[in-house]
């Protein structure tokens, strides 16, 4: 099977096409040692199959970017049969300048010319024959969009002859010192020594590293600035040749695509329309209140309440949350006492499905009259597990396809123009704000949307603070602690808690990467030189194979690592150390409960630790470890070990009852309840996020992560409580921050040598 | 006369004479068609009057300011 490789430009309809010729056959992994997507395929159309290999979208062959180098070693490297080069016919200065370098290699070469349509629509036309005759290669107008041309592409790539010898649009005073970087390079017998020729030419750190290139480096170029040169001569070649080739039509008024831009990212309204914007797909992913049906019609009829169907009196399932009527429960999907969000009614439909598995295998277990033991190993560990992380994926996808729309039609570029100058002063660049902001929905997508990123430093900082913008799953402990709170405290309200602690959160963000891009994250602030791509409106059928890809990876991991953590989880709550079975009530004498009291002393400075006593003042330590799995069972286990310390306890549904309970019981101080919340917002994320993080991170960066995300929430408790018990002691934290601040300056400004630690802190 | 393009106004053109900058920066540019002999004109200041948008070989390019004084525009 012959082996063709897509390139071209970002933008340029690449995706496209190489959905238009793979369709189904696609699969995605990474590039060996990166995370930039390796995506694969055959094509079926033709005579013969054609494997497929989607290059990254690159403006040039230059050695700074992990997808530059990826491109270039792979056609060098792994030899294709062929390079499909995409060329976006809008854009054709600029979208030529790769193919030029392209052509330097000795491997055969056919452009696709995409978007003729789009050229013709606004009146201009190119001459593809002449364009042909120009650059010696086959060339072929296509619309990727409504697949035509395809046939006619893949035909004539593979009845290309398997051997092309590279050419360069090179000439002139150039012309002589290629020709001897070329000897040099056909001497060593590498392939291709005509583009490593021109590559040495321009500097090239890569070509460099041969050996002896140095000194021929040196001689050709005798001091003088060749790849300012080359890339001149290149520019020159195409504009004297192609803009010719292509009759401008001089452009009339402003396109859709400059008046949409106009309003989008004007002075005084571009900040307020993306915060609208961001509103808007939040709301239509998570709200349980659409447009705020229920608390208009409450606030019109003066505190009333639109009714649950459990208010209409319908019955549920035996002992499950599912209506017994099969119509009212799917009902309830869309509507129960308020109307729910697209996001939400897609959770519901998911979950009423997950349910009905669940329940149906808790009957299928205890008709086979398996042990209590084993009964409770499928439902609450394995099920119970699998099920409540699949139960995030319908609000990932929802939120994930609002953003790659976004992504696709170049608003998400916009927003980067937008919002640079802010993240520039905390060494980000605009790029990082997207990442940031889904995190407030699921750290997941956000994890993953950090591919954007190009600038390793900046996307490792930025995946580690994703965790602190406070998730939807971690909504349920903040209003459950602060609910807690306002009952026993006195304090006036749960909503000023909560958007307390989720601008605590953001702050943490904001110092931990200060703190980051000076000590262990340090270099440059990534350059910001970035192509605004045209609006245009996305394709449906790209939207949702992009959504499938996610899909494939999210349960692939639910599977895997997620099934495994929580299984052992399950294990430790259920089991004595003499590896008898206890019921689900008596999780005191459990092996985690156990572990719970021997580390219960590490969070005294958090003021949930040894000060409140050794019978009960392990269970928020014991909390903290069950929230790993997913934070929501955080509260989960509140309600079960509310239960063990008050006997016949019923729980309630937000876990209100529940968190006073604990608090009371203990004697936690109020300062102790914040500190435990921020804890846990900053912590060690769900087993699915930090899963996710593992595959995200660059190479080697994972296990000074999990350290980070430790050290991070144990001094943001600390400080916490102890400010909050003891308020004086906020100037020793100001004088440490200080101080600590001082020592990094310093030493960045070279004024001070550290002694070296080995490796440090990562 | 030369102009940085950092010190542009909206709407103004010009020919770049000269790149400068250290290596990534300015091959970064070279390849996004920032180069001697090529049109520029600023189109549009961030909202925050940083980063600057710029059309150039029939497309938008954004950049900052600091990488923007790297570029000697000839007005």
């Amino acid at each position: 099977m012959k082996t063709f490789a897509l390139a071209g430009n970002p933008n340029c309809g690449k995706t496209t096409l190489f959905n238009a010729l793979t369709g189904s056959t696609a699969h995605v992994g990474n590039w060996p040692g990166v995370t930039v997507d390796k995506r694969e395929g055959v094509y079926k159309g033709g005579a013969e199959k054609v494997a497929i290999v989607d290059l990254p979208g690159i403006y040039s062959l230059s050695p700074y970017t992990p997808e530059e180098v990826i491109s270039r070693n792979f056609i060098l490297d792994e030899k294709p049969d062929g390079i499909i080069n995409i060329v976006d016919a809008t854009n054709l200065e600029r979208n030529l300048y790769l193919t030029t370098q392209l052509l330097e290699m000795d491997v055969p070469v056919i452009v696709a010319l995409n978007m003729m349509d789009e050229v013709e629509k606004v009146g201009d036309s190119i001459d593809v024959p002449a364009l042909e005759r120009a650059i010696g290669v086959p060339v072929v107008a296509i619309s990727a969009l409504r697949k035509s041309g395809i046939k006619e592409l893949m035909g004539r790539a593979i009845a290309m002859p398997a051997k092309r010898r590279g050419a360069t649009v090179l000439g002139g005073a150039l012309a002589s010192k290629i020709e001897r970087a070329k000897q040099f390079f056909a001497a060593t017998g590498v392939s291709s020594p005509l583009f490593h020729a021109v590559k040495m030419l321009e500097g090239d750190e890569i070509e460099l590293r041969h050996d002896g290139a140095k000194q021929v480096y040196e001689e050709i170029s005798a001091g003088h600035d060749m790849e300012a040169a080359v890339a001149d001569e290149r520019y020159k070649y195409i504009s004297a040749h192609f803009s010719t080739a292509k009759l401008k039509k001089q452009k009339s008024a402003l396109t859709r695509s400059d008046r949409v831009d106009k309003v989008l990212t004007h002075r005084v309204w571009g900040l307020p329309i993306f915060a609208v914007i961001l509103f808007v797909i939040f709301h239509l992913t998570f709200a349980e209140d659409l447009f705020y049906i229920n608390t208009i019609y409450s606030a019109a009829t003066g505190g009333g309440a639109l009714p649950t169907f459990g208010d209409m009196g319908y019955g549920f399932l035996g002992d499950s949350e599912i209506y017994e009527n099969f119509g009212i429960a799917l009902a309830a999907c869309f509507y129960d006492g308020a109307v729910f969000s697209p996001g939400v009614i897609l959770t519901n439909l998911f979950n009423l499905l997950l349910n009905y598995i669940s329940y149906g295998i808790g009957l299928g277990v205890e008709a086979a009259g398996a042990a209590e033991w084993a009964a409770s190993l499928v439902n609450d560990g394995i099920v119970g597990g699998i099920t409540a992380v699949l139960g995030f994926l319908p609000q990932i996808l929802t939120l994930f396809l609002f953003f790659s729309i976004l992504e696709d039609t170049g608003y998400m570029a916009r927003v980067a123009f937008i919002l640079d100058r802010i993240f520039r002063r905390f060494g980000l660049s605009g790029r990082a704000f997207m990442p940031m902001i889904m995190g407030f929905g699921c750290s997941l997508p956000a994890m993953i949307n950090t591919r954007t990123l190009a600038d390793d430093n900046e996307r490792t900082a930025t995946i580690r603070v994703i965790p602190f913008f406070s998730c939807g799953a971690k909504l349920p402990i903040l209003t459950a602690i602060a609910g807690g709170m306002c009952q026993l405290f006195g304090l006036p309200s749960v909503e000023l808690i909560t958007f307390c602690m989720y601008v605590l959160g953001i702050i943490t963000a904001v110092i931990c990467v200060i703190v980051m891009r000076a000590t262990t994250m340090r270099g440059a602030v990534p350059p910001f030189i970035m192509e605004l791509p045209a609006y245009h409106i996305p394709g449906f059928k790209n939207l949702m194979l992009h959504l499938w890809d996610k899909t494939k990876h999210f349960v692939k991991k639910a599977f895997t690592i997620i099934f495994v953590s929580t299984v052992l989880i399950w294990f430790l709550q259920s089991f004595r150390w003499n590896w008898t079975y206890i019921g689900a009530d008596d999780m005191g004498e459990s092996i985690l409960a156990s572990i719970g009291q021997f580390i219960q002393p590490i969070f005294t400075p958090l003021g949930f630790g040894s000060q409140l006593g050794t019978q009960y003042g392990w269970v928020f330590a014991v909390a903290a470890i069950t929230g790993l799995i997913a934070k929501e069972n955080v509260i989960a286990t509140f309600t079960v070990l509310a239960a063990m310390i008050a006997p016949g306890f019923e729980g309630t549904e937000e876990g209100v009852e529940e968190a006073v309970l604990m608090i009371s019981s203990t004697g936690m101080t109020p300062a102790a309840c914040i500190a435990f919340i921020m804890f846990n917002m900053t912590t060690i994320p769900c087993f699915a996020a930090v899963a996710t993080a593992k595959a995200e991170l660059p190479a080697g960066k994972f296990g000074g992560t999990l350290v980070f995300w430790l050290v991070t929430s144990y001094l943001v408790g600390t400080a916490i409580y102890t400010v909050g018990n003891w308020w004086w002691t906020v100037f020793i934290w100001l004088v440490v921050a200080i101080a600590a601040a001082a020592v990094i300056v310093l030493y960045n400004l070279g004024k001070i040598n550290l002694p070296k630690w080995g490796k440090r802190r990562a | 006369m030369i102009k940085q393009l950092s010190d542009f106004t909206v709407g103004q053109r010009g020919k770049i004479v000269k790149v400068n900058g250290d290596g990534a920066i300015r091959r970064r540019l070279f390849d996004m068609g920032v180069t001697p002999g090529a049109d520029v004109m600023l189109r549009k200041k961030a909202p925050l009057g940083d980063p600057i948008e710029v059309n150039l070989r029939g497309y938008e390019l954004t950049l900052r300011k600091a990488e923007a004084a790297c570029v000697e525009v000839e007005l």
